[in-house]
């Protein structure tokens, strides 16, 4: 498979969220706002690059038995990088994130690229998956934290242009939900077409 | 008091599927007939329960005396997979009938964040071992309640004529919003 296509994959083909249905949790827990769900796919990319480089790099030392939670080593090690790292430069997006950001650990995307795809490729392909497939995370809490924010306070990244409260309902709980489920069927739709 | 707070606040108000989005993923998956819902539900309870109780121990009885808090996130995912696999192979051996009713579900919920996030979130809050097993039980008698009307919905929906781009997964998705927002019927309940 050529590079190109392993990195692209991940954005709208096999998106994680839209197509996948992966790491529901954290995509309906944090995206109350687009900077959320931008922070918290970006710390998800980041794990996910790593632990696919890392597993990669050691899938021939470990015996087939143990594998799986030896991968959760591996990917418990980064979230924990990624919680410190956090918690001391950006303490306001950390504490915006709270729960979820340990519980990247058992987002069954790292965890399935992990087996997979990294455990079976060359050390490229998988930080080039890996990057793919977090930045498809990404992208799809981006989209779901913007479509939030706008209906429910007016606003996008902070930056309020309409006047008013918006629909507060879509800020909470419930908006989650319906959002995400009428933006699975726009994509459903756009692959159709597509 | 605190007790009938903590029940009614984790059940109810802060239900752990509707409004803390944890364990969404068995919510989705397992959510399809009402039968499977109830098995997962009774696994869930059995086995946060447990997870907790241990965590709980392994934080103020090694991590907090050792200094080595931020090594929290390692520890309980490790110990609650542990605990999984044991959990399996005891009951395979003492009842066969209650593991053949959980067998399958087992497994599944070494990755149900529900039960890192609840052992978590017992930490976060400061409970007690008591408090800590009480809130346990409540968040997956929560869970297993959010699962097993959800299911009941969605029996309903199959015989409904849904718009062909909404069927499936999306539909799904709309109808736990609006049981969510029926959930938010008890805010401010406690």
């Amino acid at each position: 498979m050529n590079q190109l296509a392993n990195f692209t994959k991940g954005l709208i083909k096999e998106n994680p969220v839209f197509v996948l249905l992966l790491g529901m949790c954290p995509t309906l827990g944090v995206t109350t706002s687009a900077i959320n769900g931008l922070g918290m796919g970006l710390a998800t990319t980041f794990v996910l690059v790593m632990s696919n480089l890392v597993v990669s790099l050691v899938k021939n030392l470990i015996p087939e038995k143990v594998r799986i939670p030896s991968f959760i080593v591996i990917i418990a090690s980064f979230v924990t990088i990624v919680e410190l790292v956090m918690q001391a430069y950006l303490p306001a997006l950390f504490e915006q994130l709270g729960l979820f950001i340990p519980l990247i650990v058992v987002n069954c995307i790292v965890l399935g690229r992990a087996e997979a795809f990294a455990s079976k490729n060359t050390l490229l392909s998988s930080i080039i998956d890996g990057l793919g497939m977090g930045l498809g995370f990404a992208f799809a809490l981006t989209i779901l934290g913007s479509v939030r924010e706008i209906l429910g306070s007016g606003a996008i990244f902070g930056l309020k242009f309409l006047k008013g409260d918006g629909m507060l309902v879509f800020v909470l709980a419930p908006g989650a939900f319906i959002v995400l489920g009428y933006l699975i069927a726009l994509i459903n739709r756009l692959k159709k077409t597509a | 008091m605190t007790y009938v707070i903590i029940i009614i606040g984790a059940i109810f108000v802060n239900n752990i599927v509707l409004s803390n989005f944890l364990g969404i993923c068995p919510f989705l998956g397992v959510s399809k007939k009402i039968d499977t819902a109830v098995g997962m539900g009774g696994a869930v309870v059995f086995v946060l329960t447990l997870a907790v109780l241990v965590t709980w121990l392994i934080q103020y009885y090694i991590l907090v005396p050792l200094g080595i808090e931020f090594l929290q996130t390692i520890t309980f995912i490790l110990v609650i997979a542990a605990l999984v696999q044991m959990v399996e192979i005891i009951l395979k051996k003492v009842s066969p009938s209650l593991f053949q009713a959980l067998g399958i579900f087992l497994p599944l919920i070494t990755t149900n964040c529900a039960v890192l996030g609840v052992a978590i979130l017992t930490i976060q809050k400061d409970f007690g071992l008591m408090e800590g097993v009480v809130y346990a039980i409540s968040n997956a008698l929560g869970f297993a309640l959010a699962l097993v009307i959800f299911s009941g919905i969605r029996e309903r929906l199959d015989f409904m004529d849904v718009p062909k781009g909404m069927r499936g997964v999306p539909i799904a998705l709309v109808s736990a919003g609006i049981l969510a927002l029926a959930f938010m019927g008890f805010a401010n309940l406690v």
